[in-house]
């Protein structure tokens, strides 16, 4: 049974993150121009576009580490100025997003730290954290102790202390094997779906993009405008084999294939 | 086969040898040599009767406390205009036309306000070694990898908090090089104050042997200066080496 309901996309509700008429310019370059864009909670959208769209910029206004030239980026109808420790940003660099004097556990506990759980309470939040994204055990290795994969999952897991209500994920497998992908995709959509958390997911996969999502968002670039609009009505939940196998699947992946060909000729 | 180490000593045992035979051999009578054995000599006797430990106490009581407090100082300062650019642009002007002030051109200035003593000699190496500690860790901070201080804003951390827990530990093996760099300059500050003007200390036993025309007790004062600083160094290497060694360590095997 899908727990997403897809149907909640399309109805009125009120969406949580909302960019309106949003441009953005950096050092005089146009990098987003008239940007629309509604998330309702509760999605899984995913953005994808070619290299140099804008896409990790979009994910970087929603995370309010950029602030619109013009328009406006909202979230839960207040305006976004600065960050805000209820949405967390998982970054494709993991090696440098984590703190390297810290442990697994230390890292995981930053976040705890800021959101200001008591150090009591620290220690059985960081363990079922840990054990949360696959890591147990690993409390106290230190982040150049561990693989790729380990050490995106602890970026996970940090930015799950947090407690969010948006997760937002830049190309979090981007460096990773296929195999380890594969595993963290279904992890992400075990994790989205228990926490009740938006997510917005970019990335350069459009395999990817069609198998985690609710709703693919193709922007087109110079300066990043939105290019392409597709609802994912692929039975939940997802398979990595039943799931890539469905006509579905293939006609989607088709439509965003020559999307993409098509906006970078 | 020699050991590596014995190898290292070889040359200056040599040297030791044919100072000892040189000057014995000429007869030496001079204000500023002396054979090595008598330099010996006068080591183990200063050592002996206590003097040369408190002389090397008040040095070091000199030193570090200029240390430390200059580290304090440097700290403070180095990463408030690493972290902000605009502070750093307003002070610019300010620190480039003090920094080359010799320390020891402060002499007269710090005698009038502090008069003879730890004061007035602390307050000197304090002003040389902050130099070293507030650049250095200016730069780290300046080094510290962005994405870091992404993760910082991302969490909303209080300024208090980013200094704690990002800054400082990011920026920590760079400001220990510093304080090394500045440990050595405590030292050589300290003793030149002490032989400029401040009656006390290793200086100012070194200009009383001079006076009294002892160049064994003079030497052995430079010899031990030298094992003074040297054991200072290593010191602080070991503990460079067990503070960051293992986290460098581990680094390379990723």
């Amino acid at each position: 049974m899908p727990l997403r309901d897809r149907t909640n996309c399309r109805s009125p509700e009120p969406a949580q993150i909302e960019f309106s008429q949003v441009t953005l310019e950096l050092g005089g370059k146009r990098i987003i121009e008239s940007l629309n864009l509604a998330v309702k909670p509760g999605e899984f959208l995913c953005i994808i576009g070619a290299s140099g769209c804008g896409k990790t910029t979009a994910l970087r206004l929603a995370a309010g580490l950029y602030r619109p030239t013009t328009g406006d980026v909202t979230f839960e109808g207040q305006p976004m100025r600065m960050p805000r420790r209820d949405i967390a940003i998982v970054f494709q660099d993991y090696g440098k997003a984590l703190l390297p004097w810290r442990t697994a556990a230390g890292n995981v506990s930053l976040a705890l730290e800021a959101n200001g759980v008591s150090s009591a309470q620290r220690g059985e939040q960081i363990d079922e954290l840990l054990n949360k994204v696959g890591l147990p055990g690993h409390a106290g290795k230190y982040p150049a102790e561990m693989s790729g994969g380990m050490q995106q999952r602890l970026q996970i897991a940090r930015c799950l202390a947090q407690k969010p209500k948006a997760l937002l994920m830049d190309e979090p497998f981007g460096a990773l094997d296929a195999m380890t992908r594969q595993g963290l995709q279904d992890e992400v959509l075990s994790l989205a779906q228990a926490s009740h958390a938006t997510v917005i997911f970019v990335t350069h996969d459009l395999e990817e993009a069609i198998y985690l999502g609710d709703r693919v968002i193709g922007l087109l670039p110079h300066p990043g405008r939105v290019g392409i609009e597709l609802m994912i009505d692929l039975p939940r939940p997802r398979d990595q084999l039943t799931t890539r196998e469905h006509p579905e699947f293939l006609r989607l992946r088709r439509e965003l294939f020559d999307f993409i060909k098509a906006s970078e000729a | 086969m020699m050991p590596e180490r014995a190898k290292a000593l070889a040359l200056p045992i040599a040297l030791l040898l044919v100072a000892e035979i040189w000057t014995r051999a000429l007869h030496v009578q001079s204000d500023s040599l002396a054979p090595p054995s008598a330099v010996a000599a006068a080591l183990i006797e200063a050592l002996s009767d206590g003097s040369m430990l408190v002389a090397t106490r008040d040095t070091l009581a000199s030193a570090f406390a200029g240390l430390l407090a200059s580290s304090a100082i440097g700290l403070a300062l180095g990463i408030t205009l690493g972290m902000f650019q605009i502070i750093d642009r307003l002070m610019e002007v300010t620190i480039e036309t003090i920094r080359p002030i010799p320390s020891i051109a402060l002499l007269p200035i710090a005698l009038i306000a502090l008069g003879f003593g730890y004061r007035m000699e602390i307050a000197i190496v304090t002003f040389a070694c902050v130099w070293p500690i507030l650049i250095l860790s200016r730069a780290a901070v300046r080094g510290i990898e962005p994405r870091l201080l992404e993760v910082s804003r991302a969490l909303r951390l209080s300024l208090g908090d980013q200094v704690r827990k990002i800054i400082i530990p990011a920026s920590l093996p760079r400001i220990f090089v510093a304080f090394r760099l500045s440990a050595g300059i405590a030292l050589i500050v300290a003793v030149s104050v002490e032989i400029a003007i401040n009656p006390i200390g290793l200086g100012a036993a070194i200009m009383t042997a001079q006076q009294a025309l002892r160049p064994d007790l003079m030497l052995a004062y430079l010899l031990w200066i030298g094992v003074i600083g040297y054991a200072l160094n290593r010191g602080l290497v070991i503990a460079q080496q067990r503070l960051f060694g293992r986290a460098a360590l581990v680094g390379e095997a990723s």
